[in-house]
């Protein structure tokens, strides 16, 4: 059982509370040569070329690369929302032919229901496990908010959110379902540089208390290396995997630390070498 | 409490002019009554009890027909957002039926049903389902598809994913048709009632044309204001309560 210290579950939170909230073995994640091509108006566009990836358990793996390389179509592959034209998404040796739970998603946009409260948004997805009690999904919701700091908010609208305080929510929302593993899209995109900072520092916070194995799509190279165990860099045109980065350094991370803008700075550099058209360009 | 002021002064002063226009002899009383003899003739048929019998009549084929509305409508709105087939051909019918002014069924209603309670439920259901068809069809398909993709990561899927993120998320068009829906058999009924004598129940619109009838003009008068009252009472306390919460859970930028 994996329960942090800030946050006590009310004593007369039920068995399933307890259950739902216990730590689950993050995901493995086998993708084996993936391809992809859409149809669009000027003819058919590769989007993924045979792309391979392996994660382990509990790893961060963050995807970079230009608009259009593919990188968030992978996401929704590995996620189940689309299906590949060739090769498999293998998750914990189980093929990955549909969305499930032990797989969620955080979208770049805020997807949460307007709707709902904030508290209602976390519950939803705690409601298709029919063995939790009205109270039992509460418990659990709650337990999350406080994790994300927003107890003092789930009788809020979303409307009336900050953009930040939308994406906390949204990953409490993610969270709530005990998934093994947390796909993000550009989850920290459209926030200001302040607010992008605290959420760094947030989420490897969470992650080391809840220890998932995350993919997180991103175009920004210093939020990749700030993150990411290891940071893979797509070409466009098709879309490829074409170099990845294994960050050494300790954590948690600062954004703005010295080791880390060299990552950064190295990795800026073989993005730069495809897009003139080089090829991959060696440290 | 300047606001609550202000609409009073308003409609002081409209009634004043009314009066005053009374005085200066413009018209025949015959034509014009004084606001006085309207308010008599209220006061009567309210004792008498036959203007509550009239607006229970009313009440009564309105919200029938307008349930009916809503149950066939609602659902069919959302069979014809899901399936292509359907949008094209029933949804291409709702559209042209939606644009006929309900109270053309009136000639028809009484051929197929005659001078029946079925007749005016048949044109008040006309009224209703065709608005509420095409809101739901467009709320449905304005929803952001990143709303359904959450929900199917999160395991929702089929039916759930229908009831609990479609049909909410459709919610501020749903509320527009069902207003427009309303508005549209609030019309066509008391055009229905009008037009044609129903034995079964007379109601608000059988007493306007009853007044023509006897050229009694307060009472035509009387009951206008019954049924600009009833309007005005249906909007208050059926849609506005409705739309300010989805003002508040959706923010301003929406519904």
């Amino acid at each position: 059982m994996y329960i942090t210290e800030t946050f006590e579950l009310p004593r007369n939170a039920s068995e399933h509370v307890k259950e739902e909230l216990q730590f689950l073995p993050p995901s493995k994640l086998n993708v084996d040569r993936v391809s992809k091509t859409f149809a669009t108006r000027t003819g058919p566009l590769k989007a993924l070329d045979e792309v391979s990836l392996q994660v382990a358990e509990g790893e961060f793996v963050c995807l970079v690369g230009a608009s259009g390389c593919g990188k968030s179509t992978l996401l929704n592959m590995i996620a189940g929302l689309e299906k590949p034209d060739s090769g498999s998404v293998t998750a914990d040796g189980l093929r990955v032919t549909a969305p499930g739970r032990e797989r969620l998603v955080m979208f770049q946009e805020a997807a949460l229901f307007p709707w709902l409260d904030v508290l209602g948004n976390v519950i939803f997805g705690l409601k298709m496990k029919p063995h939790l009690s009205r109270r039992d999904r509460k418990d659990v919701a709650r337990y999350y908010l406080e994790l994300v700091g927003l107890s003092r908010f789930e009788k809020s609208n979303i409307h009336e959110l900050s953009g930040g305080m939308k994406q906390r929510v949204a990953l409490a929302r993610a969270l709530a379902p005990n998934p093994r593993m947390l796909l993000m899209d550009e989850p920290f995109a459209a926030l200001d540089a302040l607010t992008r900072e605290q959420l760094y520092g947030d989420l490897q916070q969470i992650w080391e208390s809840r220890r998932k194995t995350i993919i997180f799509v991103t175009h920004n190279v210093r939020e990749a290396a700030c993150l990411g165990d290891r940071v893979m860099l797509f070409s466009p045109h098709p879309g490829r995997i074409r170099e990845e980065f294994l960050i050494k350094l300790p954590r948690p991370r600062d954004i703005n630390s010295i080791d880390l803008a060299e990552y950064a700075g190295r990795i800026t550099r073989s993005l730069k070498g495809y897009k003139n058209g080089n090829g991959g360009v060696a440290e | 409490m300047k606001r609550v002021f202000l609409v009073i002064f308003f409609f002081f002063g409209l009634l004043l002019l009314w009066e005053l226009a009374v005085r200066a002899h413009l018209w025949s009383p015959v034509l014009l009554p004084a606001p006085a003899k309207v308010a008599e003739y209220l006061k009567s048929a309210a004792a008498d009890g036959s203007l509550w019998q009239a607006i229970l009549v009313t009440l009564k084929r309105l919200l029938l027909g307008y349930v009916i509305g809503l149950l066939g409508g609602i659902p069919l709105g959302l069979l014809t957002a899901r399936f292509r087939l359907l949008h094209d051909t029933v949804g291409t019918l709702a559209l042209g039926l939606q644009t006929l002014p309900s109270v053309c069924w009136v000639p028809l209603a009484l051929l197929w049903f005659g001078q029946s309670e079925a007749a005016m439920l048949f044109v008040v259901v006309m009224g209703t389902l065709w608005s509420v068809i095409i809101a739901t069809d467009t709320g449905v398909q304005h929803v952001p598809p990143i709303y359904r993709r959450a929900a199917l990561t999160m395991g929702s899927k089929g039916f759930h994913i229908w009831l609990t993120v479609i049909l909410p998320a459709a919610l501020p068009f749903i509320v527009s048709g069902m207003k427009q829906g309303w508005a549209f058999a609030w019309r066509s009924l008391m055009a229905a009632e009008i037009f044609v004598t129903i034995l079964t129940g007379f109601g608000l619109g059988q007493l306007l044309h009853y007044g023509r009838e006897l050229n009694a003009m307060d009472q035509v008068i009387a009951i206008m204001f019954v049924i600009v009252a009833i309007g005005l009472l249906a909007d208050k306390t059926l849609f506005a309560p409705i739309e300010r919460l989805l003002h508040r859970r959706w923010g301003t930028s929406q519904a």
